[in-house]
């Protein structure tokens, strides 16, 4: 029954992407964070054709229900983000941290498309001052001890974070089967 | 399995590109937030956003057509209000992209993005011009068959879907790995629309169907 899946293929650049997609929140609201990261491939090389979107919680753990993810109006949070990466493979999101949803530790979904990718990959982004946390999260508790990092940011400054995406190789993020 | 898998070699940006260790299954409950998808709205869009002929000041080359479906889940129901986007080269094969060097010429009438939400019976609805095919790289005298793009988001963030939509009858299909990549024949037949004679409108457009079908969300599987 299921529409299959295929490529996005390198030509989405002036079609997805959009200036507000990256700025979830806007950066001066103080509780703002930032996270940067790159996509690699399995040699090491960077994607410079993914597009990756994220969808959270609000600070609080409320799943967002208000408009706004393609027009940001500045004060509402529609918890949806899109960015395409650079030369460089690079991207950011400017937004706030997610509040804990359930039994689960605060964490971002991310979904990254590209050339070369059939079908996306889905993975969580968690924050690394959640330790405590993490060790009762149930996604956490089903990923081998020695993969567990590849979901957890790192910590670059005050809200500050970094997130790397490795699609394949030594250091492959872990990715989601739904 | 209705999708393509990760790895397939015979496309080639694939090898490098494929994560190779197993997915990992979360249990996912209602609360879950893959379990839910951003709402969109009017009011974010252009009234005319659907219309891919008329964002320039001059008509597009090419056959005009128009496609329409309905983006459904998997037990037959419309999949109201979500955001379905569309990107596709010109009639000439080329899109405009600055990385897009086949030596076809660009349309200075035509982008070839669009955008709509579903109504309430889960319809969308584009006016643009049939795509050429073009070439690519992947492997000697590769061609793309024609095709335009789509990107559906539903109602739960699993059911996020980016594809591809073809045109009945096309020579190509054959020889494009990326078609090929679907392990079934009759899941790859579900990518191709329908030509239509009574959406066709006479000394106008070309009418074609196409439906989209979505995975089960995590509720619902």
């Amino acid at each position: 029954m299921t529409t299959p899946s295929q490529t996005v293929g390198p030509f989405f650049g002036y079609a997805l992407p959009y200036e507000a997609g990256p700025e979830v929140v806007p950066g001066w609201r103080p509780d703002a964070i930032r996270v940067r990261g790159r996509v690699l491939d399995g040699a090491g090389e960077p994607v410079p054709d993914a597009l990756l979107e994220i969808w959270q919680a609000d600070e609080n753990g409320r799943v967002p229900r208000s408009l706004g993810g393609l027009v940001r109006a500045g004060h509402d949070f529609s918890g949806f983000g899109r960015c395409a990466t650079d030369s460089d493979g690079g991207f950011w999101f400017g937004t706030v941290k997610p509040g804990a949803v359930g039994d689960a530790a605060p964490y971002i979904a991310v979904l990254v498309f590209a050339r070369g990718l059939l079908k996306p990959v889905f993975t969580r982004l968690y924050f690394p001052e959640d330790a405590a946390a993490h060790a009762h999260d149930p996604l956490l508790g089903a990923v081998p001890d020695e993969r567990r990092a590849t979901l957890i940011a790192e910590r670059e400054g005050e809200r500050r974070y970094r997130f790397d995406v490795h699609l394949q190789g030594e250091r492959e993020t872990v990715f989601l089967g739904f | 399995m209705t999708h393509p898998p990760y790895l397939y070699p015979a496309y080639k940006s694939t090898v490098l590109r494929a994560p190779a260790q197993e997915l990992i299954m979360p249990k996912l409950g209602p609360d879950s937030i893959e379990a839910t998808a951003p709402v969109f709205g009017h009011q974010e869009l252009g009234t005319r956003d659907f219309d891919l002929t008329t964002q320039h000041a001059g008509e597009p080359l090419g056959e005009r057509i128009t496609v329409t479906g309905r983006v459904l889940d998997g037990a037959g129901r419309p999949v109201r209000n979500t955001l379905v986007e569309v990107w596709q080269a010109n009639a000439s094969g080329r899109y405009a992209h600055l990385g897009d060097v086949h030596p076809a010429p660009l349309d200075p009438n035509f982008t070839g993005a669009g955008r709509c939400l579903t109504d309430d019976e889960g319809r969308f609805r584009f006016i643009t011009i049939k795509p050429g095919a073009y070439p690519w790289g992947n492997h000697h005298n590769a061609w793309r068959p024609a095709h335009i793009h789509f990107s559906i988001f539903g109602t739960a963030f699993t059911q996020r879907l980016v594809t591809q939509m073809y045109f009945p009858g096309d020579p190509l299909f054959a020889y494009d790995p990326i078609f090929q990549s679907i392990p079934d024949q009759r899941d790859r037949e579900k990518l191709i629309a329908r030509f239509d004679m009574d959406l066709t409108r006479p000394e106008w457009a070309l009418g074609y169907a196409w439906d989209i079908v979505l995975g089960d969300t995590p509720m619902e599987a």
